[in-house]
């Protein structure tokens, strides 16, 4: 074992001979004083095997308990009829046939690709947009920059309710400016409409979500050298240009990994729903969450609304795989 | 850079940035005017003539005092801080160790141990919350911090260790084999040589983990019950709407408070904050 270290050390001190001589020759000389102490925990400590072990262990039983086994539990639950205070019996799938036959459901269903599709759309145009905007270098820079994140920063939960306010059928604010610089005379209603209602949710989360895109994205921008774009324009491209064909090849990589991440949140969200229309009017917006939370949680049948949130799995599983795939295509490179 | 005319630069930029901002920061002070108006001026029609929404002539602390009093908000402000805390603490513990064994360990399994935590990276609160209501039910953690301070770490740690990973990566080995070879064991050169390095890669991790429980919403509504015991977010839309009746300077007032501490965390470690969002990415 110690021989094995101190070839690794002499490997690496004639790999690096600016650390090396010396040290190199020490090794060589003196074995590890580490091997030489008996006491057995240090020994044990030292086997890498077992050390990885020990580190890990707090991470992978937490994980455990907490992610894995609810997820079996899940799965089990999805195909019994259990509710609150009844251990149910295996039914098979017909919770899953049940909800794909429910119109509720149906409309959840949609609501779901309907709600991440377009946000994730804005959130890109407008984070993109954005970003651009705060690679320029202007006075005032860090305090924009910061103050841009607050959405972000701020529990959506509570900046969903000043939203919501500002919504509000009676006293909304929006319609007060609307209708005071002429542009409406009837109120728009804004949530108290299933059509409405899906667009101001969709606006209210690309406005949380804009700046994590925003952010990101300026991150691999001010990785892009300026000699390009000097380059660029000095050969005649004009803004659009440089955009397509300098800036855009190399911010893909990183815009790719931000989509996924936030498609992954905005397919699973559940809280600015929540507060913003709780599903309604009449269930016109629900999400896959906010349904599978009515029907597991707030009318306890716990079976069903494990079958409901578990259609979000394939969608998930298709995008975690592109992610995995990805790194994985990344760190071969 | 490309020169270009002045007008250019108001078309281009100064206009669109002021409308970003705007946009971004109205509803913040659309909370504080709300929270500092009294109720008569609130409940005006929007197309009341002698409606002036945007500033009050009449400011009031009536919102907060009735926070304080009417409420059990002092409370949920102290659970939220608490788990926060306390499940950033062990998410760190946790991220740090299993990032430093991912990144510098050699043992089998180790790639598909990375990929899986990665995944469980991925795995929505939504997915989940049902059978873990069920399972914190049977642990008897039901409607204690502990069921907060237990299952925040699932989607901390996965984060946690993953930026610390990729802190580890880019810490020169020989520094470590420098201190092993002065007699350091590989445990001490660990905890006394590396950890120190990764201060500010521990601390971007903990403000980001931090923001994040203090924003967690759906595993506090499902696992928490009694008043007292809820965070800020769940105390809020469940306690603040009296059937149909929307408080809505007490719940601008609320809102307000509750966003103050991790806007004042966010303000003081910006730059971390930043690296932790960037580095949660890209890994």
């Amino acid at each position: 074992m110690g021989g094995r270290r101190a070839q690794e050390d002499l490997r690496v001190s004639v790999k690096k001979p600016i650390a090396g001589g010396t040290n190199g020759a020490v090794v060589v000389a003196l074995p590890h004083p580490g091997t030489q102490r008996t006491r057995r925990l240090t020994r044990f400590l030292e086997s890498e095997r077992l050390l990885a072990s020990l580190l890990l262990a707090p991470t992978v039983l937490l994980l455990g308990t907490f992610i894995a086994y609810p997820f079996v539990s899940g799965v089990w639950l999805s195909l019994s009829n259990t509710s609150v205070g009844n251990v149910g019996h295996f039914v098979g799938l017909k919770n899953f046939a049940k909800a794909w036959d429910d119109s509720i459901f149906q409309q959840a269903f949609r609501n779901t690709f309907f709600y991440t599709f377009w946000a994730t759309i804005f959130k890109l145009a407008l984070g993109m947009w954005l970003a651009m905007l705060l690679n320029r270098s202007f006075r005032g820079k860090r305090l924009v920059r910061a103050s841009m994140l607050l959405p972000f920063i701020i529990p959506t939960v509570l900046s969903t309710f000043a939203w919501r306010w500002m919504f509000d059928p009676t006293f909304s604010v929006l319609n007060w400016l609307l209708f005071r610089t002429g542009f409406i005379v009837n109120k728009i209603p804004f949530l108290s409409d299933g059509v409405y209602g899906m667009w101001c949710a969709i606006a209210v989360n690309t406005w949380r979500g804009m700046p994590f895109f925003a952010i990101t994205l300026l991150a691999g921008l001010q990785t892009i050298n300026p000699d390009l774009h000097e380059a660029a324009s000095l050969d005649g491209a004009n803004g659009w240009q440089r955009f397509w064909h300098v800036t855009w090849p190399l911010l893909k990589p990183v815009t790719l990994v931000v989509v996924v991440f936030s498609i992954i949140q905005t397919f699973s969200d559940f809280q600015l729903i929540y507060v913003l229309t709780g599903g309604g009017p009449a269930n016109a917006t629900h999400l896959l969450a906010t349904y599978a939370y009515q029907v597991g949680v707030a009318t306890g049948l716990l079976g069903e609304g494990a079958a409901i949130s578990l259609f979000m799995l394939p969608v998930l599983f298709v995008v975690v795989w592109v992610q995995l795939r990805y790194l994985r295509r990344l760190e071969g490179a | 850079m490309v020169i270009e005319k002045p007008w250019k630069r108001w078309v281009y930029f100064y206009i669109p940035l002021t409308v970003f901002l705007i946009g971004t920061l109205f509803p913040f002070y659309w909370m504080l005017i709300t929270a500092i108006r009294p109720d008569a001026e609130l409940y005006r029609s929007w197309r009341a003539v002698n409606n002036a929404p945007f500033w009050t002539l009449h400011p009031t602390l009536e919102h907060f005092r009735d926070l304080f009093e009417k409420t059990t908000f002092p409370h949920w402000l102290w659970n939220t801080f608490f788990i926060a805390v306390v499940s950033t603490g062990i998410s760190l513990f946790c991220g740090l160790l299993a990032g430093y064994a991912l990144a510098r360990l050699k043992f089998p399994m180790a790639g598909a141990l990375g990929t899986s935590i990665f995944v469980t990276y991925l795995v929505p609160p939504t997915l989940l919350f049902i059978p873990l209501a069920d399972i914190i039910r049977n642990f008897q953690l039901g409607n204690t911090p502990w069921a907060l301070i237990l299952t925040y770490p699932t989607f901390l740690i996965p984060f946690c260790t993953w930026l610390l990973m990729g802190y580890f990566k880019t810490i020169p080995k020989e520094l470590e084999e420098c201190a092993r070879i002065d007699g350091a064991t590989r445990f001490g050169a660990m905890v006394r040589i590396i950890f120190p390095i990764a201060v500010p890669g521990i601390l971007s991790a903990g403000i980001f983990a931090f923001t994040l429980s203090w924003n967690e919403f759906i595993y506090a509504l499902v696992f928490l019950s009694s008043p007292e015991r809820k965070t800020v977010p769940v105390g809020v839309v469940s306690e603040m709407i009296r059937g149909d009746i929307y408080f809505w300077g007490q719940l601008m007032a609320g809102a307000l408070l509750g966003s103050i501490p991790v806007a004042l965390v966010y303000s003081f470690f910006v730059e971390y904050y930043v690296t932790g969002l960037t580095g949660s990415v890209k890994g």
